[in-house]
């Protein structure tokens, strides 16, 4: 498979410059997160209905780590399926309310939700780990073998 | 119904306070609901991220203070590639009214989801009076 130019280049190595420990600080980490904010690294490679959730990609080593927001969604209500270099997370996010209850104000959001992320790597479906805690979805991501850099010697 | 509608993401907003603060770090207001009972007020506040043992519920002079911080060590080694959302700390506060029995708070945390229950005091319980 040739590989596109794109890849023979470290992810990531021309977004952070310039600190040595890029998450020292809370307030590092909330400016290399804003200095990502919407970059092409994906991209028009996000065909999804609609927004929801928001998603963090992260680079780890050689793989990716996806951590994707979803306060109040219950793990049963959650799926993902998952593909060589696309991942589909949809599901819905119920609020329930008692009866006669009177609303003061109303600023969360509910309702079903089905977005795919496509990658511009090949990934390992097996390999693929999901974990749930805290209103936080993280899928770590294995990068295919065969898509990982190699180092070539020279003779 | 709601739920046939597309799901838009809410962009977080950042706290605005009068004093400033000591930490160099944005902090976000954690999208609420409130609502009435019979009984008390409800207060949802989402916080994704947040563990219970991170939550510091407390009232003083009437207003009701939630903050909730985020664990970013977990962030540590990771190289953003891609992002829509930006992460902090969390952080609100409610003016309870007298009518609140200030005393019997209880809170819950599940899946990122703070619920707070207020319980009016009993004076403020709507009650049936009856005729003799």
């Amino acid at each position: 498979m040739p590989s596109s130019p794109r890849q023979q280049v470290p992810w990531g190595s021309n977004m952070i410059i310039g600190f040595a420990d890029p998450f020292d600080t809370l307030l590092n980490l909330q400016r290399s997160l804003e200095a990502t904010l919407s970059s092409d690294w994906l991209q028009d490679l996000t065909p999804s209905r609609g927004p929801f959730p928001p998603i963090n990609v992260f680079q780890q080593g050689d793989d990716i780590l996806a951590i994707i927001e979803l306060p109040g969604v219950n793990k049963d209500d959650l799926q993902i399926q998952a593909q060589e270099n696309s991942i589909r997370i949809f599901g819905k996010k119920t609020i329930g309310y008692p009866e006669e209850a009177s609303l003061h104000r109303r600023e969360r959001v509910s309702g079903e939700f089905d977005r795919t992320l496509s990658l511009p790597v090949q990934i390992e479906p097996d390999g693929i780990k999901a974990e749930y805690r805290d209103g936080i979805l993280a899928l770590f991501l294995p990068r295919a073998e065969s898509d990982k850099p190699r180092t070539i010697k020279i003779t | 119904m709601a739920s046939k509608q597309e799901l838009q993401v809410a962009q977080k907003r950042e706290l605005e306070r009068k004093e400033e603060t000591t930490i160099p770090a944005r902090i976000f207001v954690p999208s609420a609901d409130i609502y009435e009972t019979k009984d008390g007020l409800n207060v949802v506040l989402e916080m994704p991220g947040v563990d219970k043992n991170s939550v510091d519920i407390r009232v003083e002079d009437d207003v009701l203070k939630v903050d909730g911080k985020l664990d970013f060590s977990k962030y540590q080694g990771l190289q953003p590639l891609y992002t829509e959302y930006n992460v902090g700390h969390f952080s609100r506060s409610f003016r309870l009214s007298n009518k609140i029995d200030q005393g019997k708070i209880a809170a819950e945390l599940n899946d990122g989801v703070l619920s707070l229950m207020l319980p009016f005091a009993e004076k403020a319980k709507p009650r049936s009076i009856q005729v003799s």
